[in-house]
């Protein structure tokens, strides 16, 4: 029959129509739901790992090992005993020390993105059950550069550390003094390299744990300074940066030049330390130091 | 602390000339510099060599003088007057041997209870291949840490150009004293330019807000006095320099050295521990 053999056409049609429009659906929910697995991309092999997946593995890519840098809250979780701290000096912002156009606009935007109030931030608490104060420097933050929050934070954290008598461990990561807050910058580098020498001087133990990467002012202060000097692995660690010393000498640097290895080799680390191993590190050199942090 | 000019009157002079055009004279080949200060200011000036570990370094010197009869330590950055000498202390740029050797110098002061005089004027610590290779952050990390406890009193004078952490490493004083032209820098305006906005051709742009000038830095309460200069710079007149700096550096230490030590060192940490407090 005519109307049956229409019927079963029209039905056809619309089977394969229904079909077509599945395929789109599910092409479009396949492609939707890419930016929730999206993550971040490790810049050192490309591959691709979800925050939460980053966050397990403690910011190193479990595909080749690098190391991203690790947000401040995080570090603090991570180093101690079981993830338990209290944070010290957290109402300390930095002003417009030289009044530097956009400047308190910028610390404004990245307030706001981070959740951060500078690019340290300071703690106390227990690591193996010692008592330890920690700085911890976050890259987020104008690259953990060092202006007059930092340089206040830092120099906190040592005269409450000498106070208190308990060891100071500083994990540096900074491109070095902040150029936005001027010589008040450069002059926190003596303002913190004058707090660590105060601590030193009372028998207090002061642990220097440096990662990617540590350069410039604070390099060239306290974070040198160390009773014990620690680096994660292929930190790049130095004073100057490795484009200038290029463009100033003419020629290129050598593969791993300035990395912790070349630290350690030259004479300026004690160790290089996996991050993974750095929380039994530390409470191994806190319980060999626990008649310190005071001069007996 | 007083200055040497009444305020008004230098703030009548700072009108005049831009902080490029200080930069400009504070880097000039013929203003006076440190072989001028150590042969004028001070007699007998003996200079000494080497860190003792590796090397010495010529872009620093070192030495013991008499400064109006008082035995004192004279350090500063060695700047020449032309290619020539200037290849040759590497244009004032220290490598660590230079900031070990100062720190030597620095803790026999102490030792000998005489006081120290450093003289600042270079553009920068050494950015170089075996600086790096020997600690250069860690050189001048150490004269920051040893002088902000020196027990004897300590006076900086800001002379040319003061660069970055390699000028500050002979800076940490119980008085810091600037030229009238002389600047005084977390970096090279060149650098600065550099970092903030990827090109350094904007470096005039980075003087007029750099805050660099010794005027800014006395306003922020971090130079503590300013030596006028004769117009033009301080080569047109630099025995005017040497008279200025024979009578501040006389009346400072005769009050620096009447102090005890505890609370010179006390007055040293809180006179760095303000800049920036919050």
């Amino acid at each position: 029959m005519d109307n049956n053999q229409n019927m079963a056409k029209e039905s056809e049609i619309f089977e394969s129509r229904k079909m077509k429009l599945n395929l789109l659906k599910a092409f479009r929910d396949a492609t939707a739901r890419k930016p929730k697995i999206e993550g971040v991309e490790c810049p050192a092999c490309g591959a691709k790992t979800d925050d939460a997946e980053l966050q397990n593995s403690m910011y190193i890519c479990e595909h080749c090992g690098h190391y991203f840098p690790m947000p401040a809250d995080k570090r603090l979780q991570s180093i101690y005993d079981d993830g338990e701290h209290e944070l010290l000096f957290a109402d300390i912002e930095a002003k417009n020390p030289i009044g530097f156009p956009g400047y308190k606009v910028k610390l404004g935007e990245l307030k706001a993105k981070t959740g951060l109030d500078d690019a340290c931030v300071c703690a106390k608490g227990k690591i193996g059950g010692h008592r330890a104060v920690a700085v911890v420097f976050d890259t987020r933050f104008l690259m953990g550069s060092m202006g007059t929050a930092v340089g206040e934070k830092v120099t906190r954290a040592a005269e409450y550390a000498a106070e208190a008598k308990l060891p100071l461990i500083v994990f540096a990561s900074s491109g070095g003094a902040r150029m936005q807050e001027g010589i008040f910058s450069l002059m926190q580098m003596a303002k913190t390299s004058a707090a660590v020498k105060r601590h030193s001087d009372n028998g207090g133990l002061f642990i220097s744990v440096l990662s990617h990467p540590t350069t410039g002012g604070v390099t060239a202060s306290f974070a040198s300074l160390g009773d014990i000097i620690l680096a994660e692995p292929k930190a790049l660690i130095g004073f100057a940066g490795p484009r200038v010393i290029e463009q100033t000498i003419g020629e290129k640097l050598p593969d791993g030049f300035q990395l912790s290895e070349f630290q350690l080799e030259h004479g300026f680390a004690d160790a290089v330390i996996e991050r993974k191993q750095l929380r039994e590190t530390l409470a191994q050199l806190l319980k060999l130091h626990r008649k310190g942090g005071a001069r007996r | 602390m007083r200055p040497i000019l009444p305020r008004g009157l230098f703030q009548a002079k700072e009108k005049n000339i831009t902080p490029r055009e200080r930069v400009l004279m504070a880097r000039s080949p013929q203003r006076p510099n440190f072989k001028f200060y150590s042969e004028n200011l001070f007699e007998g000036f003996f200079e000494v060599h080497g860190d003792r570990q590796y090397g010495d370094d010529s872009a620093i010197s070192c030495g013991i003088a008499l400064f109006e009869g008082i035995p004192v330590t004279v350090a500063g950055h060695v700047k020449g007057r032309d290619l020539e000498e200037n290849v040759a202390v590497r244009f004032g740029m220290p490598n660590p041997e230079g900031y070990r050797k100062f720190r030597r110098a620095a803790l026999q002061a102490e030792k000998f209870h005489r006081p120290l005089i450093t003289f600042i004027d270079t553009p920068g610590a050494y950015p170089g291949k075996e600086a790096e290779a020997r600690g250069q952050g860690e050189a001048i990390a150490n004269c920051l840490y040893t002088l902000s406890n020196l027990k004897t009193p300590v006076i900086a004078i800001v002379t040319g150009e003061g660069g970055s952490g390699g000028a500050l490493a002979l800076g940490v004083a119980d008085r810091i004293i600037m030229l009238e032209n002389a600047v005084y820098s977390i970096l090279s305006p060149e650098g600065f330019a550099t970092i903030l906005w990827k090109d350094a051709k904007r470096s005039d742009e980075a003087c007029e807000v750099m805050k660099l000038t010794a005027h800014d830095l006395y306003e922020f309460g971090i130079t503590d006095e300013i030596i006028p200069e004769p117009d033009g710079g301080a080569e047109n007149d630099p025995q005017m320099i040497i008279a200025a700096l024979r009578e501040v550096i006389a009346e400072e230490l005769r009050v620096l050295m009447e102090k005890d030590t505890d609370t010179l060192i006390d007055e040293r940490y809180e006179k760095f521990r303000k800049i920036g407090r919050i």
